[in-house]
């Protein structure tokens, strides 16, 4: 996985930038689609560090995305989000190490179908149980932002704020890759067997990333909750983690900003394809078929 | 008692019917070495093949040949026409691919059908009660299909132990590249386990129509049952599968009905304990 | 800086790859291991780096007992070891594969100490470059040098990460002539700072450098000696002749 260079982060600044101008010519329904495609590529972002970086493929990571929605709720109504917030990276990131801990002894296959059935098991004690208000979903009360937000001033508010911290965890993200950590990852999923012949604590340095993609995937979960002030098991579920994956493949698994890429663009393919017609399984399969058969190296790589 | 009894028997047919979906799965794992996410949307088609069948020809029982039947065919079709093209890309690839198939065969059955639930009638000429202790009598029909997923297990072990076939399946699951040196053609053993694994899974689907009913989606607590069924009886392992499946389908439905909230848990638990106590499944050779 | 193995056996199925063998390594004593193909010497090497478990023995590193301990610990408390296959990171630079060999020896892998960017391992890689003569290649991917470079720079990630002990695979095989004498150069001094193992099949190469070899067949040690011991030995000759025919 490579990192953007100075000018490509400076496009992306441009374009954080485009997209924080909304407020003063967009529609407040398409700022609204631009915070849910900014929560998506936060998301998309999380598993980026395990697919892109580690070469991990997790499909449980929705679970934790779902846990970190699902933490506004269970704390109760009125809380500070200096409070949620962190305590949604908190308890996703709890949930990653305990799922890390026991599906990265696997590899390979093995992985894919742990994660699955850890992210299936979260997604039923939300399903199953009244823990999380049942299986419909629910409604919940916004956290406190130091100020109450007027409905009116709510997409301007929320898409700021979402872009504020999609930019957050890019720059975190960059960073991160470009230390010795990082190094490290990629040397995982290039050689996992000569990183621990060489010496690399290759178990530790990959529970450090699972609970840390963890922990931002509960970070974007937490954001999903307080834009939409609603939560359902179906964050949580596989179908959600598969379309993660969708984002980093269609924006290019082999760029560290690829996912934010893919996010926006399935978005935007949903949107186009939600006007045109009513089968948006058709849509979203069509939409795999083209990244995978014909952008191999997805959108972020198109230019070479 | 009797009550705990017949939810035992439940639990053993729910359990054969899920070795009937995760045999394929572990074989075409083991022997190809792809993932197929879309094998619970195969137990799904064959359900809807025998609800369509017993509706149009009042007879259910040409559902489950037909299943088998088609299952081959629709199976050798997928393996020749895409998923010999899988086994070269990556995981994520597969996942993928595999995954937009579940969304196209949901959109083909909603295209084709509709999002309804519908219920196939258990058929008339096993539609009574066995009596099967003092007090106690049991679905003529449930054990039927215990009857006939036994047979089924039995007919694979010895296919997979005692032919000459059966022995380079073996092979290619514990070592792909066995197969090249058995000089056995390879690909059409890809094809063979592809629409074998296909069938079974649509065999499975079929039986299980009139024991609940048909609906959108209803691959997708199969699939992931029948992975841990995987995950826990070791990748290419039949006998593995097998204990596995009666196992997670005994504590599944037990679970269901003495503690409904943690059943979907409880069998995610005990997948945990077998990662932790042996990472390679429980029958995991070497 | 001694490594010692004491009794060690390793079985496969019915196979005793490796039986009873003893031997300790410490600097200025280079110690070569030969044998026809089959006796057991990859076995032993992956014994004593830690990449399999033995039966039984013990494997003592400066005294202290590292037979439980897992390869990574093993190569992290100063065992280096190189691989027959020279498999490292095709896409990585030349210097990049030394600097990530490097980053192994620090300590530890935490965040707080790995979220600094590259810190002395530049250094430590470009010494371990220096050292095999891959300067002038740094920047090469390391899927576009040659074979015997390749060779070279499996050595060279073995020293950059600083190891005490070194386990050699048969670093000569399918090198030329000329790409030989340098490494043997090469291993001759290092020997003289580090406790080394030499498993090789180029005798006169193994007799440049060792000043103990053990013979090893059918996983059983044969005999060890000095090299002009082992040289005339009639039993050597015997069981290596036979084996080979």
């Amino acid at each position: 996985m490579t990192r953007p260079g100075a000018r490509g982060n400076l496009w992306l600044g441009l374009a954080a930038l485009a997209l924080a101008s909304m407020p003063l010519w967009a529609a407040p329904w398409h700022m609204q689609l631009a915070s849910t495609a900014a929560i998506a590529a936060m998301f998309a972002l999380s598993l980026q560090l395990l697919a892109g970086g580690a070469g991990l493929i997790s499909l449980a990571h929705a679970g934790f995305f779902g846990l970190g929605a699902y933490s506004v709720y269970l704390l109760g109504g009125g809380r500070s989000i200096f409070l949620t917030l962190p305590a949604a990276a908190l308890l996703a990131g709890l949930a990653a190490a305990a799922t890390g801990y026991l599906a990265l002894r696997t590899r390979g296959f093995y992985f894919l179908m742990t994660t699955l059935a850890f992210g299936q098991m979260l997604f039923f004690l939300f399903h199953d149980t009244p823990l999380g208000g049942g299986a419909d979903g629910v409604f919940i009360a916004r956290p406190d932002m130091i100020w109450t937000v007027p409905k009116a001033a709510r997409p301007v508010v929320f898409l700021l704020l979402n872009l504020t911290i999609l930019t957050a965890m890019y720059l975190f993200l960059w960073k991160l890759m470009g230390s010795l950590f990082g190094h490290a990852l990629s040397g995982i999923r290039a050689n996992e067997d000569r990183m621990r012949a060489m010496g690399h604590d290759v178990a530790g340095l990959k529970l450090t990333a699972f609970v840390l993609a963890g922990a931002l995937a509960g970070v974007a979960g937490h954001m999903a909750a307080v834009t939409d002030a609603f939560v359902s098991p179906e964050l949580l579920g596989w179908h959600h983690a598969a379309e993660a994956l969708l984002m980093i493949l269609l924006g290019g698994i082999g760029h560290l900003h690829g996912p934010i890429l893919g996010a926006f663009a399935l978005t935007a393919i949903r949107e186009v394809g939600q006007s045109i017609t009513e089968r948006q399984r058709l849509v979203e399969g069509l939409a795999i078929l083209a990244a995978v058969l014909l952008l191999r190296r997805g959108i972020a790589g198109l230019r070479r | 008692m009797e009550g705990f009894l017949a939810q035992l028997l439940n639990g053993l047919q729910y359990g054969l019917l899920l070795f009937l979906i995760g045999s394929g799965l572990t074989l075409i794992f083991g022997v190809m070495g792809v993932i197929n996410l879309a094998h619970g949307s195969l137990f799904m088609i064959g359900a809807y093949l025998a609800y369509v069948v017993a509706t149009l020809t009042g007879e259910f029982w040409l559902a489950p040949p037909a299943a088998v039947l088609g299952g081959l065919a629709f199976g050798a079709l997928l393996e020749r026409g895409l998923f010999r093209k899988f086994r070269e890309r990556e995981h994520l690839d597969q996942v993928l691919l595999t995954f937009a198939l579940i969304l196209l065969f949901e959109e083909a059955r909603a295209a084709l059908l509709d999002n309804q639930f519908h219920a196939v009638a258990v058929p008339p000429s096993l539609d009574f009660s066995i009596p099967v202790t003092g007090g106690f009598a049991y679905s003529a029909y449930r054990l039927a299909v215990l009857a006939i997923c036994l047979a089924v297990a039995a007919v694979m072990f010895a296919f997979v132990e005692r032919t000459r076939i059966g022995a380079s399946i073996r092979a290619a699951a514990e070592n792909p590249e066995m197969v090249d040196l058995l000089g056995l053609d390879a690909r059409s053993i890809h094809t063979l386990v592809f629409a074998a694994g296909t069938a079974l899974a649509m065999l499975a689907g079929a039986l299980a129509a009139p024991l609940q009913s048909v609906y959108p989606g209803m691959g997708d607590g199969f699939l992931i049952l029948s992975f841990i069924v995987v995950v826990i009886g070791g990748l290419g392992s039949i006998a593995g599968a097998f204990w596995a499946a009666l196992l997670v389908g005994s504590i599944d439905t037990l679970g269901k009905v003495y503690a409904p909230q943690i059943a979907g848990i409880s069998v995610c638990v005990l997948m945990a304990a077998v990662l932790l106590w042996r990472p390679n499944g429980l029958f995991a050779r070497g | 800086m001694t490594l010692e193995a004491r009794g060690l056996s390793r079985r496969f199925g019915g196979l005793l790859a490796v039986a009873d063998v003893s031997l300790r390594l410490r600097p200025g004593v280079p110690h070569a291991v030969i044998g026809p193909n089959g006796a057991g010497k990859s076995t032993l090497i992956n014994l004593l780096g830690g990449a399999i478990r033995a039966d039984s023995g013990a494997i003592l590193l400066n005294g202290a007992d590292v037979t439980a301990a897992p390869d990574w610990r093993r190569a992290r408390a100063g065992i280096g070891r190189s691989f027959q296959r020279a498999n490292l990171f095709p896409d990585l630079s030349v210097l990049e594969n030394a600097r990530l060999a490097a980053q192994a020896s620090l300590p530890g892998w935490r965040l707080t100490a790995l979220a600094k960017e590259e810190s002395g391992t530049w250094d430590q890689a470009w010494a371990a470059l220096d050292r095999t003569g891959l300067t002038g290649f740094a920047a090469h991917p390391a899927a576009a040098i040659s074979h015997g470079q390749r060779r070279l720079l499996e050595i060279a990630a073995v020293l950059a990460a600083l190891p005490s002990v070194l386990l050699f695979d048969e670093p000569l095989a399918g090198l030329g002539p000329e790409e030989t004498a340098p490494v043997v150069a090469l291993l001759r001094d290092l020997a003289a700072t580090h406790a080394l193992l030499l498993v090789e099949h180029d005798m006169d190469a193994v007799f440049a450098i060792a000043a103990e070899v053990t013979v090893m067949v059918d996983g059983g040690v044969l005999e060890t000696g000095t090299p002009e011991a082992i040289r005339t030995s009639a039993a050597v000759r015997d069981a290596y002749l036979g084996h080979r025919a």
